[in-house]
């Protein structure tokens, strides 16, 4: 499995989630286990830069993926992505707990947006709209609770960078 | 979690061969990893279908359109045709479970989901379906997500997909595989309800595998919408959901379609509320008429008796809006 642009050979069991692959033999604590069940989005992570959680996800499903966790996202020499320099700016953590979920789901949903994946509230007869309203921001970022409700904050971060992208 | 073999097949043959006692298919494992983790479904042998050429949306000569089983949850709500000749369908889609857990759940997996019946779930409560004989707890129990529809005496467990309800609106039909060969599953006939056998919740055979699902061309569904109400405003599954088409002609329902998610032990066909709409008048009054003939049947317990007025208000809404 390729992790972070490394090869990895890894020797586990069939029954290890991706999530445990990553944390316990790699040891890349960034995806964090907040739930186990799909239901929080604390262990988002990117599979062939397509969000996923890898809490229900079986490491032998993933093994011909290129997998990113929060570790791998900024590029060489840049230090941070601009979504992490994005949410230390707006404040869009408190305890951190589901930042890095937060942060991969971000990067990948500005992707599925401008690639025109629909949310629920896109008109259906109609291509995505162009520009990421805050309740289409909110809606593509429902699958990442935050127990400590920075959500202000974290829509604050995404769509600064969202405009930014917009304008260059 | 208990552990178990792994084969990933990358041919049809494979595939179905490989299937046997103990085993189980898997698709984006967004429900099976969860169940196996809960000591629920115990296979011996996971066989991991996602290496199958079941990924593409295709045109069928006759119209219509014929969905691989493995077109994941994401790539059926976005394609282009889906969204355009049946949006009913796209939106249950982008109504249930999360962006994440869409880009891994496939459509066979979705179809095939089990019931979210917390007691189901629960390994401390008696659950017929879990153990058949062992009783219900779910009947004296917190039914708030439970079903008012196809119930019985032994479970009442909602049907929780929302693109199942698409389906079952949208007449689809479901492609099943063994080594014994192929045949076609009416979506209406493919999930059970309960009656004295809750375990038994699908017309398919263990070792049978979803190819694909198709949907016969329907002018009807152009019209289409699908609304959701839930505890909270997404990542919730439905406490009711509509899926509906309508057509109108001078104040006359020419065709329609209707289906309930969120009520129903199997993805709930109102064919009873349709059969009052067709030719009538296309008025506020006749919306409610037919949704409460269809609503007539409900069996409710003290927590779920506010599904009856939710579904007929949201029946009425959903077509009271498709008729302009
Ligand atoms: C937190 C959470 C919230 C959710 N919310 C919603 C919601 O609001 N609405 C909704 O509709 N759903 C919801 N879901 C459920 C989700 O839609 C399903 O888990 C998903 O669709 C299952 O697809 P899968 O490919 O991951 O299935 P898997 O987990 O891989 O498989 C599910 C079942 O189908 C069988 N199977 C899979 N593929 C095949 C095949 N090709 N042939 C034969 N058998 C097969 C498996 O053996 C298994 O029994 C939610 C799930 C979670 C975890
Ligand atoms: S409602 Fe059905 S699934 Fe739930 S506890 Fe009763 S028998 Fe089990
Ligand atoms: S830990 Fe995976 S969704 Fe909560
Ligand atoms: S910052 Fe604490 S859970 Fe989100």
């Amino acid at each position: 499995m390729r992790v972070n642009g490394v090869v990895e050979s890894l020797d586990i069991e069939p029954w290890v989630s991706l999530l445990d692959a990553l944390r316990d033999h790699l040891g890349l604590t960034g995806p964090k286990k907040g739930c186990d069940q799909g239901a929080c989005g604390a262990c988002t992570v990117l599979a062939d830069g397509v969000r996923i959680n890898a809490c229900l996800a079986l490491a032998m499903q993933y093994a011909d993926k290129e997998i990113t966790t929060i570790e791998g996202i900024a590029k060489d020499g840049e230090g941070r992505h601009p979504l992490q320099e994005a949410f230390v700016r707006h404040d869009g953590l408190q305890c951190g707990y589901c930042t890095s979920g937060q942060i991969c789901s971000a990067i990948a949903m500005l992707d599925e947006h401008a690639a025109g994946m629909p949310s629920v509230l896109t008109p259906s007869v109609q291509p995505a709209s162009a520009v990421l309203s805050d309740d289409e921001i909110r809606e593509r970022m429902s699958g990442n609770l935050c127990r400590c409700g920075a959500y202000n904050g974290i829509l604050d971060a995404i769509r600064d960078v969202a405009g930014r992208e917009t304008v260059s | 979690m208990k552990p178990f073999s792994y084969v990933k097949p990358l041919d049809l043959a494979e595939a179905v061969a490989a299937i046997g006692p103990g085993a189980k298919f898997l698709g984006g494992g967004t429900n099976l990893v969860d169940l196996m983790r809960e000591g629920i479904e115990l296979p011996e042998t996971v066989v991991d279908v996602t290496g199958l050429p079941l990924d593409e949306v295709d045109e069928l000569p006759g119209g219509g359109l014929r969905i691989g089983a493995l077109v994941r949850n994401s790539a059926l709500a976005a394609d282009r045709r889906v969204r355009a000749a049946y949006p009913v369908l796209s939106q249950a889609v982008l109504a249930g479970a999360s962006p994440q857990l869409r880009n891994m759940a496939t459509v066979g997996g979705n179809l095939l989901q089990r019931t979210r019946c917390r007691y189901f779930y629960d390994q401390a409560y008696a659950c017929n379906k879990r153990e058949p004989g062992t009783g219900c707890d779910a009947l004296d129990g917190f039914t708030r997500g439970h079903a008012v529809l196809g119930v019985s005496g032994s479970c009442i467990a909602a049907h929780p997909s929302d693109m199942c309800v698409a389906l079952a609106a949208l007449d689809a039909t479901v492609e099943v595989q063994s080594v014994r060969g192929t045949r076609r599953i009416p979506m209406s006939d493919v999930h059970l309800p309960p009656g004295d056998t809750p375990h038994v919740e699908t017309a398919l055979a263990e070792d049978e595998l979803v190819t694909a699902v198709e949907l016969p061309p329907a002018p009807v569904a152009a019209g289409s919408r699908y609304r959701k109400v839930r505890d909270r405003a997404s990542y919730a599954f439905a406490l009711v959901s509509v899926a509906a088409a309508l057509e109108v002609r001078d104040g006359t329902v020419t065709a329609v379609r209707l289906a309930l998610g969120g009520v129903g032990t199997t993805p709930w066909r109102a064919r009873e509320a349709e059969r009052l709409l067709e030719g009538g008048p296309a008025t506020e009054e006749a919306f409610g008429r037919a949704a409460d003939a269809e609503l007539a049947a409900a069996i409710t317990r003290q927590g779920n008796a506010f599904k009856v007025p939710l579904a007929r208000a949201t029946i009425v809404a959903t077509l009271k809006e498709l008729a302009g």
